[in-house]
Parts: C-alpha cells; structure tokens; sequence
C-alpha cells in the first residue's frame, strides 16, 4: 500500500509567509521528518482543504498519507486513535470549529482517557487541527471558538497559534508531543503575513505547547490574549500608549496547560488584568486565569481581573458579529474601567 | 417473544443442533468441511474454553454478590461465540473487545483475573494490551470499532494484508452487540472499513438484548443484512454453535488477512444472565423466553455431540471439572488480594509529558495529606 515519492526539497531561508502558508510547511516538515506522520481529514487531498491549509501536501507525500476521509468527524478522530495505537501520527483537520462536535466523545472519552486507563502504555499522539474564531461574514457554525470546552477535560493539551512563526513551529511541537493536542487555528488571521526563519527556531518559539510569552512589555496593565485576540490586544496597546498607559500583552498560546506562572509575574508588577478572548467568558477561559490570578495576585491587584469576550448567547449572524466580537473599543473599555479602580 | 426469535430473512450459519446432531444446508455448506476437518481433540478443547469461561463467570458473579467487585457483567451464554471466534484469530490478530468478551480474553492466553481489576475499581484498565494483542475494555458502547477500524488502516500501511505469509498476514477484530449497532460510531466504523477495505472482522453477539430493550428497538433489519449497503458482506452464525462460530470468523478473518476487506458477522445467541449484576431482566423478559435459550445451552450442546461420536471420556470430564475448579479458586484469591492503589496514584498517567496542572494538584494534594501527618 506504500507509495513511494521522491525526496522532499525541504523549505529553507527566511521568508514572508502567511499564518496558513506557515502551518502548510510545518505540517510538510513533519510529513517529511517521520513517515509515521499522517494527515487525515475532509478536502485535505487535491483540494487542499477548505482554507487550503493542506496545499500540495497529498500531491507530495501520498493517497496513504494525506487521506481524504469520509464526510464523518467521529470517524476521522476514531480512527486516528486507532492508527496511533498502531504508532503512526495522525493529524486531523476538523473543517471548521462548528464541525467538531462529532467528534466530541471520541475526544473527551476516548482520545483523552486512554493514556491514563492504560496506566501510561498506550500514548496518543493525535493532533486535532481546528480552524476557530469569528470576523470572517460566516454562516451559522463557521466561527465558533470552542476551546475551554476541550481545556476543561484532563488529558488533552489546548494551544492557538497567533502568528506566523509560531504556527510554523507550534504545529511540529504539536505533532512531536506524546500527548493527543487540540490544535487552535485563528481563521481571520490565516492571510497575516510575516517573516519567518524556517531553520532556525527563535527563543519566542520555545516550549510553545507550556508557555505564554510576552509579545509587548509593558508596567501598567496585563492584557492576556490568544490565538485572534492577540493582534487586537497588540493594537490595544498601541492605542493606550498613544494616552500615557504602559500594557503589557501577553499571548498564552497554551490554554492547557495555563502557563499561570508567567501570567502572575506580570500581573504582580502590573497590579492589572484584563483578559480577552472570542469565546463566551461565562464558564471561558478567561474565568480560570482571573481565578488564578486573584488567588495568586490578590495583593497586588489594583483592579479586579477584567474579562472581554463572547457574550452568553449563541454565535450571532455575521452582519452583527463585530458587536459580538471583543474588538478595539471594548477592550479599551475593559483597559479604563481597570484604571478607574 | 417471537420478535425475538424471528430470523426474519436471513438465513443461519449452524452446523451443530441444539441436540448435539451434525447439520448443515445451503446456508452453512460453505462452511462445513472447515468443521469437519476438526477432531476430537480440538472440539474437546471448544469445550474445555466454554466451561473455563463459564466457570471464570460464574466466580465473578458470586465475587460481585459478596461486595468483591462493584459491577460485573456477565457473557453467560455467550461462550460458543467467543470462543469459536477467539480460537479462529491468528497470535498476530488483534482485538477490539467490548466489555463482555470475558471468553475472547481467554482465548488470547490472559489470566482472567485481570479483567477483575476494572470491576473491582483498583485499575480502568488492568492489563498491557501489547501482551496479548487484546485491547482495553471499552464501556461506551461502539466507540471502539472506530479504533479498530483506524488500527486496520494502520495495518494495510504496514503492509501486512495479503502479503501470502500466514505468519505475518494480520486482522484486526472488534466486538460489540446488537444496541452498539444502533450508534453512529459503530456505522461510521462501517463506511470507514469498506471505503479502506481495512482489514476488519466487525463481530457482532446479537444477544437480543441491550439491557432492557429488545431487538425490535434497536433495528428492522436483521444486523447480517446491514452490511450489504455499506458494501461489507454480512453473515449470521447461530452463535451458540462454537463450530459454526469457529469457521465463519475462521473465513471472515482469512478474507481480512488476505485483502478482501471487512466481514460484518452477527453471532445470533442470548444473554443468559442479566446484562450486569445491577439489572433484574424478570422486568422485562419471559421465563418462556429463557427456557427457549436454555433449551440452547453451547455447552450442552458440544456435551451431546461428543457423546454421540464417542469423543466423551468421564475421566477427562472429571479432570476438566477440576481444572475449572481451580480456575475459580485462582480468580477468588487473586481478586480479594487486589489492593486499592494509593490515592496519589491518581495524578499519574493523565498526560505522557510533564503538565503543571497536574503538577500543581499533586503537591496541593501531598501538602493537604502532609497536614493530616502532623496533626497526628
């Protein structure tokens, strides 16, 4: 069943890339590293998948390598368990955020738990790609952000890329970690572009699937953001410096595990905290890092941890979904109420 | 009762009655010379398996009712399709069972003590999978024929079908039971494995029963017939009929290895017992009905017929009853001396890399037992 393909000319240099260009040559390296690796999911083949995050990828390395699935997303996750089990490396594309519900029990139950109910002699390396987020004009279920909902079940690793270079490198680590990952990526960013160094992996772009990282220093307030909101919280702060307020922003890229520790450094020297994230903040995100914050800042927080995001409703139509959305303007109006303290 | 017993269109795979007498017809004539190339000795041994698992069973039962397990379910009456289905699987086959396939595990070789772990609540799981090519139990019903579909693909990519070489040739066999066939999981398994021709034996024991509901609840179509609109041949053993179960997975898992792709077999039997220790089947079930199945015993059945071809020996019967004495004296005292495991125990194995969530609650948990030290 194998097929045999030529030698991958691998990517090399310092180039401009977008988000999903990024992603298609991490996933090409991984391809090309470790032939267990395999990509599994719909529209992933010829067509390169619906973002065409995939391009040229089946073409390269094979039918038996890049699997076009049927249109069934328990299928696609439940058997990734099962070729893992046999010790391949599958890496799944869910087609859009609304789409994983499938799936949800093959995750949750099955993919979560096996490591643990085998007393640590079966390893899950899946990857479960998940193009998440709003801002795109899309239909019902296209721009949805579902994340806590994988955090809150022990045993799966939950990160968002929101840039380039790390996505580039975030979906190697992801596809080299012994542990099944949910692998957040921001829809309406996927056309950002920026250099990156395909050779050499930058010190921002260690330990990507444990730590946060400081994207802006900052002394007044910390605005703590991932995945889509990063780019928000960086023009936030730009707006605030603009008025006299130093923020520090810092990208979690993993929401489990929370790199709390870096979160709280930076809140002790700032004595503020604003979170933002799309997904609802009723039972998101955001509630476990003002929770932790406050049990591990309380004397030096100046304000309440703050939280911007979703509203306890359903993901609205596109033509209001930028009311929905924590833009600029909310956020800045989180910063202020944060100072009003 | 009789939608029940109703063989609705389609036709039976049996080769031995419930009185122990040959048959066979059109339905199992493909089958027939497979059994009948067997002898005495190797349908004693389908006995020898049969009375083990019943005797193992039996002894879980009564562990269960004495507060030594906290749930068993039992496959009583289910032996002759497991075990013909079990004794069919080549070392390298591998298996997806359920959490009834107490009869497969032995055919695999394991220590049927093992299993007791998971219902006694000491372990989730409690044996390697890796030693006996015989997966975790799976609770959640159904979702495991995906895992098994998925290990099959990752067999073909291995190139281990149809290679010609019975040693290295490999099937992959998943269990599950009449109401698993009513999950999405279970048909998507279905699509999966045919779309792939992964190599896959999708072995369902229609046992009538899904707890409290009955086969009319579950489906219209007979489960055999299923398998015709995803493009997988379907057959149905009478699975109280080891023989008949014997040959039909010994050509469903032939065709795997070989490359023709899955096989959906339906093991027509009955649950004899109830469904677990906590279900009370008088509430929805006939005495008529199970003395129907009694009627239907595999044992007794494979009693009958080595007594009508003189391979019954009362010296041998007595040894066997020994054996399964033993065996329930073994499984007695290796389950009252399963330990709990220490409560930290818990904060191991939930990721394979360093986590500092996991971290974090370990040492809240050390220091909160540490206080409970020191205030002694």
């Amino acid at each position: 069943m194998t097929t045999t393909h030529p030698p991958t000319a691998q990517a090399t240099g310092t180039r401009t890339l977008t988000l999903a260009k990024a992603i298609n040559l991490g996933l090409r390296q991984a391809l090309a590293d470790d032939d267990k690796t395999l990509l599994m999911g719909e529209d992933i083949g010829p067509l390169g998948g619906v973002f065409r995050v995939t391009d040229g990828l089946q073409a390269e390395f094979g039918e038996q390598r890049v699997v076009d699935t049927p249109l069934a997303e328990s299928g696609i996750v439940g058997t990734a368990i099962g070729l893992a089990l046999r010790g391949y490396r599958p890496v799944c594309e869910i087609q859009f955020d609304g789409f994983v519900f499938p799936a949800f029990d093959q995750i949750t139950t099955q993919l979560a738990k096996m490591h643990y109910r085998s007393r640590g002699k079966l390893t899950l390396p899946v990857v479960i790609r998940i193009p998440y987020g709003g801002g795109i004009g899309a239909i019902e279920h296209h721009s949805e952000s579902p994340e806590a909902l994988f955090a809150h079940t022990p045993g799966l690793r939950v990160v968002t890329c929101a840039n380039p270079a790390d996505a580039y490198w975030m979906i190697q680590d992801a596809i080299a970690s012994p542990d099944p990952v949910l692998f957040f990526e921001p829809k309406g960013r996927y056309w950002d572009k920026a250099e990156v160094d395909l050779d050499h992996r930058p010190g921002a772009a260690q330990g990507t699937l444990d730590r946060a990282v400081v994207v802006r220093p900052g002394t007044d307030l910390t605005l703590v953001a991932y995945g889509p909101t990063v780019h928000t919280a960086l023009a936030v702060a730009q707006s605030a410096a603009e008025e006299g307020r130093s923020i520090e922003v810092i990208d979690l890229r993993s929401i489990s595990p929370l790199d709390t520790a870096t979160v709280v450094e930076s809140v002790r020297r700032t004595g503020r905290c604003v979170v933002v994230h799309e997904a609802p903040t009723y039972f998101g995100a955001g509630a476990e890092v003002a929770a932790r914050v406050t049990e591990e800042c309380f004397y030096s927080l100046e304000a309440p941890v703050l939280r911007v995001g979703g509203f306890h409703t359903p993901y609205p139509v596109s033509k209001i979904e930028h009311d929905y959305l924590p833009g600029l303007d909310r956020v800045l109006d989180a910063v202020d109420r944060a100072f009003g303290f | 009762m009789t939608a029940n017993h109703d063989a609705t269109n389609v036709e039976l795979v049996q080769l031995v009655t419930p009185a122990g007498e040959r048959t066979h017809d059109a339905a199992s004539e493909p089958y027939r010379a497979r059994a009948a190339a067997l002898g005495t000795q190797e349908i004693r041994a389908f006995y020898r398996d049969m009375t083990l698992v019943r005797r193992f069973d039996t002894e879980a039962t009564s562990l269960q009712r004495q507060g030594e397990l906290g749930l068993w379910p039992q496959c009583l009456g289910q032996e002759a399709a497991q075990v013909g289905s079990g004794r069919a699987l080549a070392p390298q086959d591998v298996v997806f069972p359920s959490y009834r396939e107490h009869g497969v595990a032995h055919t695999r070789g394991m220590d049927l003590a093992q299993i007791l772990q998971l219902f006694r609540g000491v372990d989730h799981g409690g044996w390697d999978p890796a030693e006996h090519n015989f997966h975790l139990y799976t609770l959640v019903i159904g979702s495991h024929t995906l895992h098994a579909t998925g290990y099959a693909m990752g067999v073909q990519r291995d190139g281990l079908v149809g290679t010609g070489d019975p040693a290295r040739d490999t099937a992959v066999v998943t269990y599950f039971g009449d109401g698993a066939t009513s999950q999405g999981d279970v048909n998507e398994a279905l699509v999966f494995a045919a779309v792939n021709q992964a190599p896959l034996v999708l072995f369902c024991q229609n046992n009538q029963w899904a707890i409290s509901e009955p086969n009319s609840r579950q489906f219209r179509v007979p489960v055999a017939r299923r398998g015709e609109g995803f493009g997988v041949p379907g057959v149905r053993v009478d699975g109280n009929d080891v023989l008949a179960s014997w040959a039909v997975a010994q050509e469903a898992l032939e065709r795997a290895r070989s490359g023709g792709g899955p096989t959906l077999v339906e093991a027509y039997t009955y649950r004899m017992g109830a469904h677990t220790t906590s279900d009370d089947p008088t509430r929805y079930r006939s005495r008529a009905e199970e003395q129907y199945w009694r009627d239907r015993d595999p044992l007794t059945r494979i009693e009958a017929l080595l007594k009508a071809e003189d391979g019954w020996d009362e010296t041998w019967a007595r040894d066997l009853a020994d054996e399964a004495d033993a065996l329930g004296e073994h499984v007695r005292t290796a389950c009252r001396a399963m330990p709990a495991p220490a409560a930290a125990s818990m904060f191991e194995h939930v990721y394979a890399t360093d986590n500092a969530v996991v971290e974090a609650d370990r040492a809240w948990f050390a220091d909160y037992e540490q206080n409970f030290e020191e205030a002694r």
